[in-house]
C-alpha cells in the first residue's frame, strides 16, 4: 500500500477513502504505554499471588495462600481476643461487682443488648416497656424481686404464676367489692372496709401478703419473700389495661388455671443453662450470659 | 459545493491538524529561565510551601503545635483539639478552598495552578536544580542526545538530588501525622511505622515521577484541576494574554533593527516560547497548556525593553479588554458576590466553630423504648444516656446537675463520673418526676456539667433534654 501512497512523508496509516480521507496514525505517548504495560504485568504478577483464574468449581489458589474466609476469621479473632479481658473480668466478678465498675457495666449493656433483642425483647419489649400481658421490666415494679439475685433466679429457672379462679368460690357481689376495693387500693386510698374484709378472710392475704404489697415476709437485707402476686397497692397494674374490668376478670377467672377458659396467662420460660422444654433438654443461655441479661434488666430503670 | 472546493475545505482541516502541538511529553521541554518581576512574583508565592517542610516543628504547649493524630483521633492545631465529633467543620473547610479556587479562578485565572499548585513548584525547584547542574536548555538538549554512559555520568547527581527532595517531601508529610523529633529518632533506626514508611516511598517516587518526568504532563492530561478551572474563566477573568492588536502582523527585524512598515510591535522573537514551561506558544490565545503562570510576561517585557517599545505586549488582560470591550470593575460582577458570599459564610461556619470548641461536650440522649414508665408510687420516670466528651489530655471528675420539674428526682449521678482523657464515656440518668409535677406531656430538663482542671480551671456545658410524661 505504502508504494502507492499520495501523500508522502505523512503519518497515515495507508488506509485512504474517496482519494483523499486517510486515518493518520498517532501513537499514544511514551508515558501511556509504559503505564499500559506495567498495567498487564500488574495483572500477570496478581493473578500469580492471588485467588484468580475460575478452574472447575475452584480458582487457582495463587500462591500467597490468602483466602477471604481467613482474613475474616483473623478479624474475629481479633475481636474475640479484645473481648476476652471484659469476658473473663465478668466470668471472675459477680453482678454487684460488675453494677460497681463502670466500664464493665458499658461493656456488658452493650454486650447484653443483643441477648435482650434475641431472648427477652419478643414479649418485654425493645426496651423492657413491656407489653399486654407481659409485665414492664423497665419499673420498680416486680412480682419476684428486683434484687439481681431474683432476677437471675428468675432468668434461669422462669415463672409460672398461680391464681385461683373465683368464679365459683365468691359470689357475684363479692367479685364486685373486691374489684372496687383494688382499684381504691391502687389509686392509693385506704380501701373500704367490706374489701379488707373479705381480703383477709377469702384467702387473698395468703399470697398477696397481709398488708397486700405482695410480699409475705421481709428480710433482714431488702430480700422479701413472695409467690410472684401482684403488689395490689402501686399503680401498676399487672394484667392491661387495669382497672375495675381488668381487676374483675382477674378474681374471677385465676391466673395460669387449667380447665378455665378465660384464665390469665403469665408463663415465663427457663432461660437456664439446662432448662427442659416438653422433656428434652435444651441449651439457652449459660451463666455468663443471664449475669449480662442481669445487669441489662436492673439497669432498663427498675433497679434503682 | 464542487468538488474542488470540497477537497481545499478537508485540505485545509488537515492543514489545521498539522498546526495542532499535541504535547505528548515524545520531547522533554527544556524552558528558558530569566529572572523579572513575575519570576520573583513566583518564588515569593512558591515559599509558601516553606510551612509545609517546617510546620512539623512548631511546639505549642509541650507538644506539636498541629497535629492530625489519626490513630488516636485527635487533631490538634494549636491550643484547640478537633476530635471527628467537630468534624462538620472539615466539610465548610473543604468547601472554602473549593469556593476559593473558584474565585480565583474567575478573577485571575489558574492562578493557583501557576504560582501555588504543588506540581508546579516542585518541577520549578526540579528544574532549577537541572539548570544549575546540567546548564541552560541548549546544553541540556544536547545532553539528551549523548550517549546512554555519559548521560548517565552527567546525570547522576540531578536524580539523587530530585530523588532527596522527593524523600523530605515524604518525610515532612508524614511529620504532619506523627510526633517530629519523635519521626526523626525512629525513622532511622527502623523503629517507625509501617504506615510511616509506605508513605515517604509513595511520596519519593511520586515526586521523583511527577516533578522529574511528568512534569507538564500532569497538568495536560492528568490533573482535573486544569479542566475544572478552564470552565471557570470568563470573558472577564485576566490572564496572561498576547495583545494581537499590538503585535500582529508580527515579523523579524531587519538587520540594524528597524521594523519594517505596518509591522506590529512582535518581533518574532519566540521567547515566550522558549521560556515557557508547558510548551505553548501565548501568541495563540489562552488555551488549556497554559498555567497562567506569566513567565512569559516577563520574557516579552525584557524583549520590549531591548527593542525600545513599551512593556505590557504580553500582559494580564482580560479578552473583554483585548477585543476592546468594555470591562467591568470586579465589584460589579454578580459571579464575585456569590463566591465572595459562600466564602464568608463558609468562613464564619470555621470561626464559630472553632470559637465553640469546649473541652467538655455533653450530649444527652433520651430514651425511646420507652418514652416513660410508671413508677410503682405514680411517678414518671424517664431514661437517659449522657455522652461525655473530655477533649483535654487528663482525666476528670464531672459533676452533673439535673434541673426540670419541681420535686425531680436523680439517679445514675450519685458520684461524678470520671471521664477519661479525649474520649466519650458513656453514662446512665434516671429522672424521676412526682405525679403531681406532671404538668405537660413535654417539659424540658436541663443537664449541667462541671469539671475542674488539675490545674484548677473550671469547665462547664449544659445541655437541655426533655421529659416525656403521658399526656396530664
Ligand atoms: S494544571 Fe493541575 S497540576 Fe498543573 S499547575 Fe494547574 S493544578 Fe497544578
Ligand atoms: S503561556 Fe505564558 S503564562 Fe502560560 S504557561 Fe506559558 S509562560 Fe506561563
Amino acid at each position: 500500500m505504502a508504494d502507492h501512497n499520495p501523500f508522502p512523508g505523512e503519518n497515515n496509516t495507508g488506509h485512504i477513502w474517496d482519494s483523499d480521507l486517510r486515518e493518520l496514525q498517532n501513537p499514544p505517548p511514551r508515558w501511556w504505554m509504559i503505564g499500559f504495560w506495567t498495567s498487564i504485568l500488574w495483572v500477570v504478577g496478581y493473578t500469580i499471588l492471588y485467588p484468580s483464574w475460575p478452574v472447575g468449581e475452584e480458582a487457582t489458589p495463587g500462591i500467597l495462600g490468602w483466602t477471604q474466609i481467613e482474613e475474616y476469621e483473623r478479624g474475629v479473632a481479633q475481636i474475640e481476643a479484645r473481648r476476652a479481658e471484659f469476658e473473663s473480668r465478668i466470668g471472675a466478678l459477680g453482678v454487684e461487682e460488675i453494677l460497681a465498675d463502670p466500664g464493665l457495666t458499658q461493656y456488658t449493656l452493650a454486650s447484653a443488648k443483643v441477648l435482650f433483642g434475641d431472648n427477652c425483647a419478643a414479649c418485654h419489649g425493645s426496651g423492657g416497656q413491656g407489653n399486654p400481658g407481659y409485665p414492664v421490666l423497665a419499673d420498680d415494679d416486680w412480682l419476684y424481686g428486683g434484687s439481681t439475685a431474683k432476677l437471675t433466679e428468675t432468668i434461669t429457672q422462669g415463672r409460672k404464676g398461680n391464681m385461683v379462679a373465683h368464679q365459683d368460690i365468691l359470689s357475684a357481689e363479692e367479685v364486685d367489692t373486691l374489684a372496687r376495693w383494688t382499684v381504691e387500693m391502687s389509686q392509693g386510698e385506704p380501701g373500704s372496709e367490706a374489701g379488707w374484709q373479705l381480703f383477709s378472710t377469702k384467702g387473698c392475704s395468703g399470697c398477696h401478703g397481709p398488708t397486700a404489697n405482695g410480699v409475705l415476709a421481709e428480710l433482714p437485707g431488702g430480700e422479701v419473700i413472695t409467690v410472684g402476686a401482684a403488689d395490689l397497692t402501686d399503680r401498676i397494674w399487672r394484667f392491661e389495661p387495669g382497672g375495675y374490668e381488668s381487676a374483675r376478670h382477674t378474681i374471677l377467672y385465676g391466673v395460669n388455671q387449667s380447665g378455665v377458659e378465660q384464665t390469665r396467662e403469665a408463663v415465663m420460660p427457663a432461660f437456664g443453662p439446662t432448662a427442659r422444654v416438653e422433656d428434652v433438654e435444651i441449651r439457652r443461655l449459660d451463666p455468663q450470659e443471664i449475669k449480662k441479661l442481669v445487669v441489662y434488666v436492673h439497669l432498663l430503670g427498675g433497679g434503682l | 459545493m464542487s468538488s474542488r472546493d470540497r477537497a481545499t475545505e478537508v485540505e485545509g482541516l488537515y492543514a489545521e491538524a498539522a498546526q495542532w502541538h499535541v504535547n505528548a511529553g515524545g520531547e522533554t521541554i527544556h524552558a528558558k529561565r530569566l529572572s523579572g518581576r513575575w519570576r520573583t512574583f513566583k518564588w515569593l508565592t512558591a515559599s509558601v510551601w516553606l510551612v509545609f517542610f517546617l510546620g512539623p516543628y512548631l511546639r505549642w504547649d509541650g507538644r506539636q503545635a498541629v497535629l492530625f493524630d489519626i490513630p488516636n483521633r485527635q487533631y490538634h492545631l494549636f491550643g484547640a483539639t478537633v476530635l471527628p465529633q467537630d468534624f462538620w467543620m472539615l466539610s465548610l473547610l473543604l468547601l472554602f478552598f473549593a469556593i476559593l479556587l473558584a474565585v480565583v479562578t474567575a478573577v485571575v485565572g489558574r492562578a493557583w495552578c501557576g504560582y501555588f499548585c504543588f506540581q508546579t513548584v516542585w518541577t520549578d525547584v526540579f528544574t532549577w536544580i537541572e539548570e544549575r547542574l546540567e546548564g541552560p536548555p541548549a546544553a541540556r538538549r544536547r545532553l539528551d542526545q549523548a550517549p546512554f554512559a555519559t548521560r548517565l555520568r552527567a546525570r547522576l547527581p540531578k536524580h539523587l538530588l530530585w530523588l532527596v527532595i522527593g524523600w523530605f517531601t515524604g518525610f515532612s508529610f508524614v511529620a504532619w501525622f506523627v510526633d517530629a523529633p519523635t519521626l526523626w529518632r525512629t525513622f532511622f533506626t527502623g523503629e517507625a511505622g509501617v504506615a510511616a514508611y509506605v508513605t515517604v516511598a509513595l511520596f519519593t517516587a511520586g515526586t521523583y515521577v511527577l516533578a522529574g518526568f511528568l512534569r507538564e504532563q500532569t497538568c495536560f492530561w492528568l490533573c482535573p484541576y486544569a479542566r475544572i478551572q478552564g470552565v471557570m474563566l470568563d470573558p472577564t477573568t485576566l490572564v496572561p494574554a498576547y495583545d494581537t492588536g499590538r503585535g500582529e502582523p508580527r515579523g523579524r527585524l531587519r538587520r540594524g533593527g528597524e521594523a519594517a512598515a505596518g509591522q506590529g510591535d512582535c518581533i518574532d522573537c519566540n521567547q515566550c516560547v522558549a521560556v515557557c514551561p508547558t510548551g505553548v506558544d501565548i501568541r495563540q490565545g489562552q488555551q488549556e497548556g497554559c498555567i497562567t503562570c506569566a513567565l512569559c510576561i516577563d520574557a516579552c517585557d525584557q524583549v520590549m525593553d531591548k527593542v525600545g517599545k513599551a512593556r505590557g505586549l504580553i500582559r494580564y488582560a482580560s479578552l473583554d479588554e483585548l477585543e476592546g470591550r468594555p470591562t467591568r470593575p470586579l465589584v460589579l460582577r454578580p459571579r464575585v458576590w456569590l463566591y465572595g458570599g459562600i466564602l464568608t459564610l463558609a468562613l464564619a461556619g470555621i470561626v464559630y466553630g472553632l470559637a465553640s470548641l469546649a473541652a467538655l461536650d455533653l450530649k444527652v440522649l433520651h430514651e425511646r423504648a420507652p418514652l416513660f414508665v410508671r413508677l410503682s408510687d405514680g411517678s414518671i420516670q424517664n431514661r437517659y444516656t449522657l455522652k461525655l466528651l473530655n477533649k483535654t489530655p487528663e482525666p476528670l471528675a464531672v459533676e452533673i446537675r439535673v434541673s426540670g420539674p419541681p420535686g425531680l428526682e436523680v439517679s445514675g449521678l450519685e458520684r461524678p463520673i470520671q471521664a477519661a482523657a479525649g474520649v466519650v464515656t458513656p453514662a446512665l440518668v434516671f429522672v424521676r418526676v412526682p405525679e403531681s409535677a406532671l404538668a405537660a406531656e413535654q417539659q424540658p430538663v436541663v443537664f449541667h456539667a462541671e469539671a475542674r482542671r488539675g490545674d484548677g480551671q473550671r469547665l462547664d456545658t449544659a445541655r437541655e433534654s426533655v421529659f416525656i410524661a403521658p399526656a396530664p
